[in-house]
């Protein structure tokens, strides 16, 4: 346990409570490095002639990618104090991302339910870019030591 | 040639093992944005309770692709790729993948549903470590577009 998050150990969050909130933004740069990372090298993600070839609105950001730094504000906050147990996204809609402008994803987690006998939370990620959400019912398990 | 109904329930040969590097996860939590050092410093990941560095929790991608192309590639599914959607994706972990960590993953079909012209696959990786203990099972869900 580190001195930051001794304060809070023990100590379960209330449903409705806002853990944390993020805007992370992405460029094209962003995405393929991405495609490095992750092996996904589908050019739907960097070409905007193969992408608007196969009627998309413009290249769009990996579906893992936008998933993998939504539950970033969560990880922020759960620190060493536990774990993830369960992350679960639907996407929704797709993250456009402009050559020149890049895209915005903002990330409002809520504790959406509490297990005290397990010392679980459940945290309901609301996810959305340029106006609209993203991902829909992306949900974070975690348990927090006890 | 529309999903093979017959999916359901099928079971792959495991993917050869996949030896987690702690640059890849340096790598790709760099890319996802993420900060918390226990992802670049092998010693605070020690000190936090980890054999190394820990991975972000979305890792796991990295070695299920390899899964899903095993499905993607298996001449009876009549899976085509280029109509093929990410609908949904999920993780359930016994514990975080870590730095040094021999991941053998396993894929089975677990559900084929239509619905209007799309069909729905559901597919879940399990991942077991070198020892044959559970570390995290990666379920997606993809939708394969009907002929329009």
């Amino acid at each position: 346990m580190t001195g930051a998050d001794a304060g809070q150990a023990g100590s379960l969050p209330a449903t409705g409570d806002v853990v944390a909130e993020a805007t992370y933004h992405l460029t094209r740069d962003s995405l393929v490095r991405y495609a490095g990372a992750s092996g996904d090298f589908n050019p739907i993600h960097y070409r905007d002639d193969v992408a608007e070839g196969v009627g998309l609105p413009g290249v769009l950001a990996h579906g893992m990618l936008t998933m993998g730094t939504a539950i970033q504000p969560v990880m922020e906050w759960l620190g060493t104090r536990g774990r993830v147990v369960e992350y679960g996204v639907r996407f929704t809609r797709p993250v456009v991302v402009h050559p020149v402008d890049g895209a915005s994803i903002t990330v409002t987690a809520t504790v959406g339910k509490v297990d005290a006998a397990a010392s679980e939370v459940r945290i309901d990620l609301t996810v959305s870019s340029g106006g609209s959400t993203v991902l829909g019912k992306a949900q974070v398990r975690v348990a927090l030591d006890s | 040639m529309p999903v093979n109904p017959d999916l359901q329930g099928r079971v792959f040969a495991p993917v050869p093992p996949y030896l987690v590097g702690r640059e890849k996860i340096r790598e790709f939590a760099t890319a996802v944005q993420a900060i918390a050092p226990v992802h670049f410093d092998p010693a605070i990941a020690v000190a936090a309770g980890y054999p190394d560095v820990v991975a972000p929790p979305t890792f796991p991608v990295v070695v299920q692709e390899a899964t899903l192309a095993q499905l993607l590639a298996e001449p009876d599914a009549g899976i085509d790729f280029s109509r093929v959607v990410h609908g949904e994706q999920r993780f359930a972990y016994t514990r975080p993948v870590v730095a040094g960590d021999e991941l053998t993953a396993t894929l089975t079909v677990t559900s084929i549903k239509t619905l209007g012209g799309n069909a729905m696959v559901t597919a879940e990786s399990a991942m077991t470590a070198a020892d044959g203990s559970h570390v995290v099972t990666a379920t997606s869900t993809l939708v394969v577009r009907g002929d329009s």
